[in-house]
């Protein structure tokens, strides 16, 4: 077995666990992470989840340099395979694979040949001929990630499947919270002891459903928060508190997560209207006042302002980590990408390369 | 072809409506001649070899006419669902369709209750009837407005023709593929509540009540729903329902992994609810087993959860799943061949389904014990999207009987 690409230079630059920081913290080489694809946050155990925002935390400082490019996946082809239409995740994804120096193709499935009436698994097949080394899928349909890689041969990476996983976000979120906790001081790896509010349209919410799983698995009590009609049946079977009233759920909180109304997947109506939920579950700085002192707040993105959050909260300079979020959401997916491809690059202790 | 020469089976062990007796079953002129007697001078013999001999199972409610399948499964007459392109809204294609199997296996459309199955005009049921319909059916979804309903039952009644009704509210429905509950909701699909089928059963109760007319409800599969007809049977409704094996065998745990042959309609419920579909079968609720057979293919199925077509190809199944429950002592084997032969042909006015005298010779010979393993990739139905794939059982037919005549197996 080669050594890993020893070519680079710097504390940003190793390929393999190592000779990183956390390395004696996990078990060596792929047992760290024995997954070929990222489908979900539910097929994770907590010590996967730690690995990956550890891992993510060198892209972290890299992207805050002024040159921001490795050569790690030089020659590899990544594809982003969208769907259903993106901006902020199909980019967050190219910047990540351009940056870890790999060749990001992006391919808009939404006005493609999918319209044309090819299956989803021939679309698959396709790709997969053309020899990619990691694919990206975002598609609107629960399980459509997970069909697709059954029937290719390279990493799957899942952007979004239906209302079901986001695992990225989810995983990206637990990063950025967990700088802004280090900032603070508190210095603990995980979020044990921490009250966190999710609310919004949990019912249309593939975040929501991933975040539960990650910040349970970090420790966190999780209250989600929404009207009954956006609340799905059998939540509390995976250990969530319901609350109807959200200044009930964000009594002593320390995090509130803010979800957008997912109209575009809402079938029937399910709010009267924009002007009373927010009334009723907009984030106002009057509300945060029944939040902990500290509260943070936090939202994936794109942001409804003055509907399920006010400007002036989004804007909080010390409570707001929502920028924050996009930033540990390039490093995340970079974490992502190069863990994926290790076995494809023959890092040692990764399995054999091609 | 007609049956030359007459039969007698020897030496089985025979399923009557009155319990299972050994002897022999005489077949003469494609009929069933006589019953425990001695067989004539010139009679062709069989020796059934211990095995049971039963009535040819009759289907209610498939969405295929796929012979070499129901063969198999040891169905000699299905009734065939509407929901067909085109639909069979149309006396010449029921005269078509109700031809389209003979000799060897009878197909009895069920008459489109509406134009085009749109739930708004109905379609010319004497007519139809006329043409050969057995009953007439909503298709694979609710009829939504109560007055439709209300006419059609009315026009049936008048017809002396069965309603086969599809109970899902369909506005509760919508676009769902699952039931809400714990499974849907980690796994993201579109849901429905499960009581989505007890308000449309009590609905069209009471519109059935209202017109005196005759209802079967294909499929029940909830507790909510199944109490529901339990009560109005009680009180003397006309009302008669049914299940296939899904909805006893599975639950909604089948698609934790998105599992497109675990994609029905109405969805895979509860375990609670699974458990109420076998008392209902126990206690008598439940009339019928029918295997809803509807193959489909890999570009109706390999495809995400919410995107594939619903449906199993059923009829290679629906004596081997009956069968486990008489395993299970959930019902005796005489109750077994009342839920998928003669409640099945007598709400379809069909002189089969039973063995007696002067009955049609629908025979089949059954070896109840027979081991085999459900297989997808080898099934003779034009697809093979089994939920039950890989699974053990038990119970295979061995000969075949349509009229009096051998069918090739």
């Amino acid at each position: 077995m080669s050594a890993p690409l020893a070519s680079t230079k710097g504390v940003v630059s190793m390929t393999s666990t190592e000779n990183s920081p956390h390395a004696a913290r996990y078990p060596a080489g792929a047992l760290a992470f024995p997954h070929r694809d990222l489908i979900g946050i539910g097929h994770l155990e907590r010590h996967e989840i730690l690995f990956l925002l550890d891992e993510a935390e060198q892209w972290v400082t890299l992207n805050r340099q002024a040159t921001k490019h490795e050569n790690l996946l030089s020659g590899m082809t990544v594809i982003n395979a969208f769907f259903e239409n993106s901006t902020r995740t199909l980019l967050s994804f190219e910047i990540a694979g351009k940056r870890l120096g790999a060749d990001v193709v992006n391919m808009h499935a939404a006005q493609s040949s999918v319209k044309k009436g090819e299956t989803l698994i021939d679309t698959a097949i396709t790709l997969n001929a053309m020899r990619a080394d990691a694919i990206v899928i975002r598609h609107g349909s629960s399980g459509a990630t997970q069909l697709i890689a059954d029937k290719v041969d390279c990493p799957v990476l899942n952007a979004g499947d239906g209302q079901h996983e986001h695992p990225t976000q989810a995983l990206l979120d637990a990063l950025a919270l967990r700088h802004s906790l280090r900032e603070r001081g508190e210095m603990a790896e995980d979020f044990t002891g921490l009250t966190i509010v999710i609310c919004g349209d949990i019912l249309h919410s593939r975040v929501a459903r991933s975040n539960l799983l990650c910040l349970q698995a970090l420790g966190a009590t999780v209250r989600l928060c929404a009207p009954p009609a956006l609340v799905p049946m059998g939540i509390e079977a995976m250990g969530a508190e319901v609350f109807h009233d959200f200044d009930a759920a964000l009594a002593g909180a320390d995090v509130a997560m803010m979800l957008r109304l997912q109209t575009e997947r809402m079938s029937g109506q399910f709010i009267p209207s924009a002007r009373e939920y927010h009334h009723l579950y907009g984030l106002t700085k009057k509300r945060l006042g029944k939040a902990a002192k500290t509260a943070l707040v936090m939202h994936p993105g794109p942001m409804n302002r003055g509907v399920e959050i006010d400007s002036e909260v989004a804007d909080m300079i010390d409570r707001s980590i929502i920028t924050r979020q996009v930033e540990m959401g390039v490093a995340m997916r970079m974490a992502a990408l190069d863990i994926l491809t290790r076995r494809a690059r023959g890092v040692n202790g990764w399995g054999e390369a091609e | 072809m007609k049956q030359q020469r007459p039969l007698t089976i020897s030496g089985g062990r025979i399923v009557t409506r009155e319990g299972v007796r050994e002897g022999t079953v005489r077949l003469v002129d494609g009929r069933i001649d006589e019953i425990c007697g001695q067989p004539h001078e010139n009679d062709e013999v069989i020796d059934a070899g211990g095995r049971l001999v039963t009535p040819g199972l009759v289907d209610l409610g498939v969405f295929a006419v796929d012979k070499p399948a129901f063969h198999f499964g040891g169905i000699t007459r299905a009734a065939l669902m509407p929901d067909q392109s085109p639909p069979l809204d149309l006396p010449s294609r029921i005269s078509y369709i109700a031809k389209s199997g003979k000799p060897d296996f009878w197909v009895h459309p069920l008459a489109a209750a509406t134009r085009g199955i749109n739930g708004r005009e109905i379609a010319e049921l004497a007519l139809m009837r006329e043409a050969g319909a057995r009953g007439v059916a909503t298709g694979r979804q609710w009829i939504a407005d109560s007055g439709v309903m209300l006419r059609l039952l009315q026009y049936a009644a008048m017809l002396d023709m069965t309603v086969i009704a599809h109970a899902e509210d369909a506005a509760l429905v919508g676009a769902a593929v699952a039931t809400a509950g714990e499974v849907a909701t980690r796994r993201g699909l579109p849901c429905a509540p499960a009581h989505a089928e007890a308000i449309a059963i009590s609905r069209d109760i009471a519109l059935a009540e209202m017109a005196a007319a005759r209802i079967h409800f294909r499929q029940v599969t909830t507790k909510a729903g199944l109490d529901i007809v339990r009560g109005a049977k009680a009180r003397g409704a006309r009302v008669t329902c049914g299940v296939t094996p899904a909805h006893f065998m599975l639950s909604d745990l089948a698609t934790v992994d998105f599992r497109t042959f675990a994609r029905l309609s109405p969805p895979l419920r509860s375990e609670e609810d699974r458990h109420a579909v076998r008392e209902a079968i126990r206690d008598g609720t439940i009339d019928v087993i029918a295997s809803g057979h509807d193959p489909r293919g890999p570009e109706d199925k390999r495809l995400p959860f919410s995107d594939a077509e619903p449906g199993m190809a059923g009829a290679e199944t629906l004596l081997a799943m009956t069968l486990s429950l008489v395993r299970d002592e959930v019902i005796d084997l005489v109750k077994a061949f009342e839920l998928i032969a003669m409640a099945p042909a007598r709400i379809l006015g069909v002189e089969a389904g039973a063995i007696a005298a002067g009955l049609e010779a629908d025979i089949a010979i059954i070896d109840p014990e027979k081991p085999w393993i459900i297989q997808s990739a080898k099934m003779e139905a034009a697809a093979g999207n089994t939920p039950f794939d890989g699974q053990p059982t038990q119970g295979r037919v061995s000969a075949l009987y349509k009229g009096g005549v051998l069918i090739d197996l």
